[in-house]
């Protein structure tokens, strides 16, 4: 039985990649033949459907848009979560527990709720479709999640290593930017992933918060669905094309992503 | 860890804080005010009490949305924990295969919802798609589009295509957490493999399955893209949960008012079950 221990990851993995294979394998087809024939691989294979991508502005500003703002709400996050979190691991203060649990709790807030009054307060701030507001609405679950991953692994450094840096003379500014922060790049790093997976996946609220200038790809997707029929080969392609940069940032944190997912508190 | 009392540590929360503030409380605010009062645009609100909340506990149209949205949350848990421990369980513990195991599972978690539906529309679909197509050729008559079974099996079955991975990865790190001594003084002991999950795999996993079963009971119970772009909610109503049914009222319908007492009565439930959960995941982490 140990032997063929292997075939369970094995068969989960055929059973992921299945979906994925069925999407590229559209994405070299043309239209017609999606609808009228079906084969296991293309019959006539094309790279029509991604050279329009490539060629169209509203579709590849899609992408270079989502990029945009998954990337300012990663910084943004992090940036307001690695003080909070060091406060919460290292520190009581009034209302701590009550402050944690309501941040957790915006995590856990349906966005369907939030989509329209989200509409009308942007829109009365003047922010409606700029890529900042799609930044800021989604650090209303990235931030809690920050700060819940990063408390996790700030929590598994020993406070000694606190107080040996101030003994040594070390001022809070220096020891958390020269000490600190290198001895937890691991669950930056990790942290870093979660916001950007998080933000690159949501539809709802970009979708809401966006018309034409900061409009996600994701919507581009589901707008030109409905506008222009059916063009299933085109739509295959964009979806394969919004694997890639999922894929690239998944390489480059291979080996903390079973730690990172233990949110540091293994 | 013992902290210091430090009330100076309010300073390092206040950019979260406000941020989050800036999110969350103006928005839910209009939320309430929806929720108590009638509206015709132009700012002009009239004083509505709880009619809004009487109207949506009593609608039928709620229940069945909160009947389905339990039901489904309720399948996914019952599927996805134990399959995700038994992956987890059966995975390589060294070598080049967890790094092309690990890579390989986390796909499905960083491909945008909408097109995880897209995809999985694609890959079910009766004539052209590779799982309708298979399952006809078998003899099923599978059409998720028609049938309310297809359609409900084909949003199971997407939804543990999308989320089973951060099962495994939370479990799988809280297995690779055990020293190998625990393993040798079991096999001394002549512990069955049963006995082995049963007295130090699964309690080693606890923490880390308390966070996957929080994360996958917030993420299902707020469902809304996958199924939305998949089904559209039905045929009929029948794949339409609590998310996607608000989203009609709100957006489609402009019911603002059943909407809004909608939302807080769909997030207080949220909220209740998520505190429960919490308060039992701090127990335990006191006690270790």
């Amino acid at each position: 039985m140990k032997k063929l221990k292997w075939l369970v990851p094995t068969f989960y993995i055929i059973f992921l990649m299945l979906p994925i294979y069925w999407l590229l394998n559209m994405s070299f087809k043309t239209t017609t033949e999606i609808i009228n024939t079906y084969s296991l691989w293309p019959q006539n294979f094309t790279l029509e459907n991604y050279k329009t991508i490539f060629t169209d502005s509203t579709w590849y500003n899609g992408y270079l848009n989502s990029i945009y703002y998954v990337v300012l709400n990663a910084i943004i996050s992090v940036a307001a979560a690695l003080p909070a979190a060091y406060a919460f691991s290292r520190y009581k203060f009034l209302g701590d527990k009550h402050l944690f649990f309501w941040l957790l709790t915006n995590r856990m807030a349906p966005p369907a709720i939030f989509a329209l009054p989200f509409f009308q307060f942007y829109s009365s701030i003047n922010l409606f479709d700029t890529h900042i507001a799609v930044a800021l609405s989604h650090c209303l679950f990235n931030i809690p999640l920050a700060v819940w991953i990063l408390e996790g692994f700030m929590s598994s450094v020993p406070k000694e290593l606190d107080e040996t840096a101030y003994v040594d003379g070390y001022s809070f500014s220096r020891f958390f930017f020269k000490i600190f922060i290198p001895t937890i790049t691991a669950g930056i790093g990790i942290t870093i992933f979660f916001c950007f997976m998080f933000s690159w996946v949501e539809l709802l609220l970009a979708k809401t918060l966006t018309a034409v200038a900061a409009k996600p790809i994701a919507a581009t997707m589901t707008r030109t669905a409905s506008t222009s029929g059916y063009e299933l080969g085109l739509l295959a392609a964009a979806g394969s094309l919004t694997i890639v940069p999922g894929a690239i940032v998944i390489y480059f944190v291979r080996n903390y992503i079973a730690k990172g997912f233990a949110l540091g508190r293994v | 860890m013992n902290k210091t009392v430090n009330q100076k540590a309010w300073f390092f929360v206040i950019p979260v804080f406000l941020l989050v503030a800036f999110n969350a409380i103006v928005p839910l605010m209009t939320v309430v005010n929806y929720a108590f009062q009638e509206t015709f645009g132009n700012n002009v609100f009239m004083w509505e009490g709880t009619r809004w909340f009487k109207q949506i506990l009593q609608s039928d149209r709620f229940h069945s949305a909160l009947g389905r949205q339990f039901l489904f949350t309720g399948i996914i848990l019952v599927i996805q924990i134990p399959l995700g421990i038994g992956i987890a369980l059966s995975m390589p513990k060294e070598g080049i295969w967890v790094s092309v195991c690990l890579v390989l599972m986390s796909m499905p978690l960083l491909i945008p919802w909408n097109v995880v539906g897209a995809m999985w529309n694609i890959f079910a679909l009766p004539e052209i798609g590779f799982l309708g197509h298979t399952l006809n050729d078998l003899g099923f008559d599978y059409n998720f589009t028609q049938q309310i079974g297809d359609a409900w099996f084909t949003t199971i079955l997407m939804d543990v295509w999308h989320w089973t991975s951060l099962v495994v990865l939370l479990s799988y790190a809280g297995l690779m957490s055990i020293q190998p001594a625990y393993y040798q003084a079991a096999e001394i002991d002549g512990a069955s493999r049963w006995a082995i999950f049963r007295y130090i795999e699964l309690p080693k996993m606890k923490k880390v399955l308390t966070i996957a079963i929080l994360l996958r009971f917030m993420d299902s119970f707020m469902i809304y893209t996958e199924p939305f772009v998949l089904t559209g909610g039905g045929p009929g109503n029948a794949t339409t949960f609590l998310s996607i049914d608000l989203v009609k009222m709100a957006l489609g319908q402009f019911d603002l008012g059943p909407a809004a007492a909608m939302s807080l009565i769909y997030f207080f439930i949220v909220l209740l079950i998520c505190w429960v959960f919490y308060n039992l995941m701090m127990k335990n982490e006191e006690k270790s």
